[in-house]
């Protein structure tokens, strides 16, 4: 705030520039000294920050990719090939993007799951959470298309059987596979339309983030108490207090990212995938990319084709229901005692259907996969309705800057 | 309601989890093996890079192409310019057309890839009994334990059980999915004879080939963890100047 | 701690850039620096691209008086079978009015053979043969004049054809690159 006048702003080009574009008002605005934010904010919020650098760093080394990557069933394989073998740098760019949506997928998740805790979708943020839901669809529609591009086993039959998803459609279905793959298999015409569409669809992306931040800054961020602030002794400038913070999860998912990287490249991948497409032979067992899993868990769970199909997309389409299907007063399930727990057992529920989709349909892992798919949605459906009714609460703090005087000294002093 | 849901979920994992060790039980893991490219610092052994690329090129390179690797990409393996050079010329790669109109074959050169043994799919599987051996470039990322599967498959062959019905001209191996091999045990004692000195048992051939077929199939493999260890050191580094200035800026609140 | 409530938040904003905080801040710039070269790096050739650097040709059936041409790195190489006329009026021209000296001598291993690059240096085109004022190549483009032995005479072109590096591998077949 005190920063128009002095420093940066100052500059004689910066007050040029700022006088006929406002770019750097804009920015203070968005992400800088002007944007206030409570103060509370631990490091479960890093990951919208962190979300952004992953579409960048995917935008940048796709772009770079595509120099060099030939979209055509005869060709697709070996220039991903040449990419590995000749292109200088070339091994690092393609581990990069390959590791990268690995990445992007883990810190969306935590993104989600921390929207869940601390009820980050509810009013007045409603909207910042369907956009956020927008994101995710998108994102799950990119990398399955980008999973397809290198032609190896894996993509062509998960592009095949996910195609396939869509014959469940009663009428319609055949026809709209049928022009999904522009031929009668998944063949070069289906190869060429995913890549065009792999191409665009992180543009897209780009603009609803831009909408999800502006639905952020209507309201600001949520917080770990999930009050809303009272006034200026509750925030601080987002800058310098909250991109130092990024900064410091950002050197720590680089490293972990790195791990992967350097190290343990092929880990989140399938050895298929290093087989050129056949479309003769089927792999004894598909499985898609890791982060498809829980959802992949859910169709199969379903013995009726069309049932598990729906089932798979009301797992994402019931995320938009949440602001009314919670009718908990409070948002934060610190105040929560009971919802808190089921939390966990969701997450549980998760983690075990992410399990089961990793292997193949029979005995316990079919198991697994059903009753986690039942809780999932039960969770949802039942308990969230049920539990804001009965819950007793916790009783909040009157502010924000009373909790934080409220804490015990240890856990101030790892906040300060 | 709870508990027992969670209890239920808890009861179906272990069980879950034990699953598939039941499931693989019939198809033998392979075992660990000791590798000089593994950990963080692992590097090739040229030396045994080399004499996999003559196992491979004596034995292997009779039915399997590895048609992602170039003679010059030789060099990485130790050897000189001139070797990979001279080596490239021993074999006969096509070419053309020509002015004629007419494909021909010339020496190799450098730039040329490994020439395939069979000029496509369908002449490979009429010579060996109607299986396709597989292009070997990738061989070793392509299989689940990599290098460790493809010793252990090579080292594999055993007489069938009692009980056990091979299928007309297949071999059986204990780690092949399945069982039933196509491939004769392609390895036999002393079947190489190693420039340097080396005693060329089936176990000695199968570990060299097997790293060799690593390297082929991640050529890349040392300059990505000798580029790994400088990007941690750095990122390490930066993150502790972060949390420091992270620190020193939150002070002030207070 | 009391400060905290009565402050409000962002006048205790760091006016001062304190060591540890422009250090970090050097130091990601760095890191960034460093970053960005496999991003630039990836698009210089590719390993399979230098390695393809070389291709022979076959002078046998070339007569007196005809040309080839070939492709070499992407683009069109001349191989030129000069005729004694041509040889001995690029040898007079030594000492004409040229642009870009260079002795004929300099420009070819066996006179009858004039091997060179057949890219305009003007701005790339590829000059046509037997045309022009000097009875050599003519580019098309912006009419620059090239004589027997790719030497330009007139024309907005500020550079004679290059010679690319050859050698004869016998008296019928030379090696380009």
């Amino acid at each position: 705030m005190a920063n128009n006048s002095s420093g940066f702003m100052a500059n004689p080009l910066v007050k040029w520039i700022e006088y006929r574009l406002p770019v750097f008002s804009t920015l203070d605005h968005m992400v800088g000294s002007q944007y206030p934010t409570p103060k509370n904010l631990n490091y479960w919020w890093n990951f919208g920050s962190l979300a952004g650098l992953c579409l960048v760093i995917q935008i940048i080394t796709g772009i770079v990719l595509v120099m060099h990557y030939t979209p055509h069933t005869t060709m697709a394989f070996d220039s991903v090939e040449h990419i590995m073998r000749d292109v200088n740098y070339g091994w690092l760019l393609r581990y990069m993007h390959a590791n990268g949506a690995s990445m992007f997928f883990i810190v969306v998740y935590i993104h989600i799951f921390r929207g869940l805790y601390f009820g980050s979708y509810k009013a007045p943020r409603e909207i910042l959470w369907f956009l956020g839901l927008i994101i995710f669809l998108l994102m799950m529609a990119t990398a399955f298309m980008g999973y397809v591009l290198p032609w190896g086993q894996m993509s062509f039959w998960g592009a095949t059987v996910i195609t396939n998803l869509f014959s469940a459609i009663p009428v319609v279905g055949e026809p709209i596979v049928t022009w999904l793959w522009g031929g009668f298999a998944v063949d070069n015409p289906t190869l060429n339309r995913f890549f065009s569409l792999h191409y665009l669809l992180p543009f897209v992306i780009v603009g609803i983030v831009i909408l999800h931040i502006l639905a952020l800054h209507q309201h600001g961020s949520n917080n770990p108490l999930g009050i809303d602030t009272k006034g200026p002794q509750d925030r601080i400038p987002f800058h310098p207090y909250y991109t130092i913070k990024d900064a410091v999860g950002v050197g720590a998912f680089l490293i972990l990212f790195s791990f992967f990287l350097f190290y343990a490249p092929n880990f989140l991948g399938h050895p298929d995938n290093y087989i050129p497409a056949n479309p003769l032979v089927t792999p004894a067992h598909i499985v898609p990319e890791w982060y498809f899993l829980p959802f992949y868990a859910i169709l199969r769970s379903v013995p009726d084709k069309l049932g598990g199909v729906l089932l798979m997309f009301g797992a994402i389409l019931i995320l938009f229901l949440l602001p009314w299907l919670d009718t908990s007063k409070v948002r934060s399930a610190k105040f929560r005692p009971i919802y808190k727990q089921l939390f966990w057992v969701f997450a549980l529920a998760c983690v075990g259907l992410t399990y089961a989709g990793g292997l193949p349909p029979e005995g316990m892992a079919l198991v697994i996969g059903r009753v986690c798919t039942v809780y999932y949605f039960a969770h949802f459906l039942i308990l969230m309705p049920l539990v804001g009714w009965f819950e007793k609460p916790l009783k909040l703090p009157a502010s924000i800057s009373e909790a934080v005087l409220k804490t015990e000294p240890g856990a101030a002093g790892s906040k300060a | 309601m709870k508990t027992t849901m969670m209890r239920t979920i808890l009861a179906a994992m272990a069980i879950g989890f034990a699953a598939p060790a039941l499931a693989a039980g019939d198809t033998a893991t392979p075992p660990a093996q000791k590798w000089s490219f593994n950990g963080p610092f692992g590097t090739y052994d040229r030396a045994e890079l080399q004499r996999g690329y003559q196992v491979y090129k004596e034995v292997c390179a009779a039915c399997h192409a590895m048609k992602y690797v170039a003679f010059r990409n030789l060099r990485d393996v130790g050897f000189s310019e001139a070797e990979v050079k001279a080596l490239a010329a021993t074999f006969e790669v096509n070419d053309g057309p020509n002015d004629q109109g007419e494909m021909f074959k010339r020496p190799g050169l450098p730039s040329d890839k490994f020439p395939s043994p069979f000029p496509n799919e369908k002449a490979a599987r009429a010579s060996n009994g109607g299986a396709y051996p597989l292009d070997l470039s990738l061989i070793a990322k392509a299989r689940a334990h990599g290098p460790d599967y493809i010793r252990a498959l090579l080292t594999g062959y055993k007489d069938a059980p009692a009980g056990f019905t091979l299928g007309e001209g297949l071999n059986y191996n204990e780690y092949f999915a399945g069982h039933q091999i196509a491939m004769p045990q392609p390895l036999n004692a002393d079947q190489v004879t190693y420039a340097d000195g080396t005693k060329a048992s089936v176990e000695q051939m199968a570990h060299d080939v097997s790293s060799f077929l690593m390297w082929a199939a991640e050529p890349k493999l040392e300059d990505r963890k000798r580029m790994g260890f400088k990007v941690m050191i750095f990122l390490v580094v930066l993150t502790g100047l972060f949390f420091a200035a992270k620190k020193r800026i939150w002070a002030k609140l207070h | 701690m009391a400060g905290t409530a009565t402050q409000p938040a962002g006048t205790t904003e760091p006016t001062r850039r304190d060591f540890i905080v422009v250090a970090a801040g050097a130091f990601a710039a760095v890191g960034a620096a460093a970053a960005v070269w496999p991003f630039i790096h990836q698009m210089n050739p590719s390993a399979d691209v230098l390695a393809l650097s070389s291709t022979e040709v076959d002078l046998s059936q070339i007569a007196a008086g005809q040309s080839v041409t070939i492709l070499w790195r992407g683009k069109p190489v001349f191989v030129r079978h000069r005729t004694a006329a041509e040889i001995a009026q690029a040898e007079k021209d030594d000492t004409a009015a040229l642009p870009d000296p260079a002795k004929d001598a300099d420009r070819v291993k066996k006179p009858e053979w004039l091997v060179m690059m057949g890219v305009c240096t003007h701005l790339g085109c590829v000059p046509l043969g037997q045309q022009g004022d000097f009875g050599g190549w003519f580019c098309p483009c912006h009419g620059s004049h090239y004589d027997t032995s790719g030497r330009i005479r007139k024309g907005p072109a500020p550079a004679n054809l290059p010679i690319p590096e050859y050698a004869f591998l016998n008296d019928t077949r030379i090696r380009i690159g």
